[in-house]
């Protein structure tokens, strides 16, 4: 119990700060890799608490794929020297205590809503998916997400396809001057456009720049 | 202080929320870091349905979360695509330039 606490401690106080720097440091890269230890630490603490498969696929997701994709567009874009200090900046002073003020409120009401609610003893009578000590972690997920759930299991499938389609339909572009291979053009080729016999003369050869 | 219980884990992800919803208020020079925020919130949204899951006991929750972090991985890879145009055309993403709705 006392490491449960000191590991929870560790890992949501490296969270915190981590979530705190990517929005107030200077440089976009290194938000970047705030982002990357913030997802790491929130899937130790998946992982600790005992949702091991959602912690790797976490890992696997966030650290391996989203946030590699920030970085590759942060370092496409050549924005990292933008500064972006949001306490520096005369223009915007009005905002600041304003947007503070709001997230303050919403804190409060959070907390006000997580301290005040006490949840009945017997909480579970509904017909819910209860979890079997018998099986792990990923079984248990992989029983459930392939009979209860598989249409919503295909759909997030579908949501991918569509982000991948749409994420290269929106960045393709056509540029000027570059050969590219075309296969329509190659295989509607006639033969009379692509072959010709000529009656070479004796002594004089043919040119071929013509 | 020791007896670590579904209170800890919803403070822990409020905190994270409302530092997300904090980086979409009080940033406005970079759209990237905007995105970042969202990804934050999203997080928090995960503590919460993993946290609950784990102490009642029921898996759908974790299940959820597997459908939520989908949803991250293609808003994130749909925004970033979206920026990358906009750079393209405009030639900044600095949020005090992108004022074309005049919103």
């Amino acid at each position: 119990m006392v490491a449960h606490a000191i590991f929870f401690y560790f890992f949501s106080i490296i969270a915190v700060f981590a979530a705190v720097m990517v929005i107030v440091s200077k440089n976009t890269v290194h938000s970047v890799f705030y982002l990357i230890l913030d997802f790491i630490s929130i899937s130790c603490l998946f992982i600790m608490i005992g949702a091991e498969f959602l912690g790797m696929i976490m890992l696997i997701v966030y650290v391996g794929a989203v946030a590699v994709l920030f970085l590759f567009v942060v370092m496409m874009l050549n924005v990292s020297q933008q500064k972006h200090e949001i306490f520096k900046e005369k223009i915007f002073s009005s905002h600041i205590p304003f947007g503070l003020l709001i997230g303050v409120i919403i804190f409060l009401e959070l907390i006000i809503v997580i301290g005040g609610w006490k949840y009945k003893p017997n909480i579970i009578e509904t017909e819910s998916i209860n979890i079997d000590k018998d099986f792990t972690n990923t079984h248990a997920i992989g029983s459930v997400i392939y009979t209860d759930y598989i249409h919503l299991f295909q759909l997030a499938g579908v949501i991918l396809l569509v982000a991948m389609i749409g994420a290269i339909v929106l960045t393709y572009r056509k540029r000027e001057g570059v050969k590219r291979q075309s296969y329509f053009k190659q295989i509607s080729r006639e033969r009379n456009e692509g072959v010709e016999l000529i009656e070479v003369e004796s002594n004089k050869g043919v040119n071929l720049d013509d | 202080m020791t007896n670590i219980g579904l209170g800890h884990y919803l403070f822990l992800a409020a905190i994270i929320f409302i530092i997300g919803i904090m980086g979409i208020f009080l940033n406005r020079k970079n759209i990237i870091i905007i995105l970042m925020s969202i990804e934050l919130i999203l997080l928090a949204v995960n503590i919460n349905l993993v946290s609950f899951s784990i102490f009642t006991e029921d898996l759908t929750g974790q299940i959820f979360s597997m459908f939520v972090l989908t949803v991250a991985a293609a808003e994130a890879a749909i925004g970033l695509a979206i920026i990358v145009v906009y750079y393209r055309s405009k030639g900044t993403i600095r949020i005090e330039d992108i004022n074309s709705l005049k919103g």
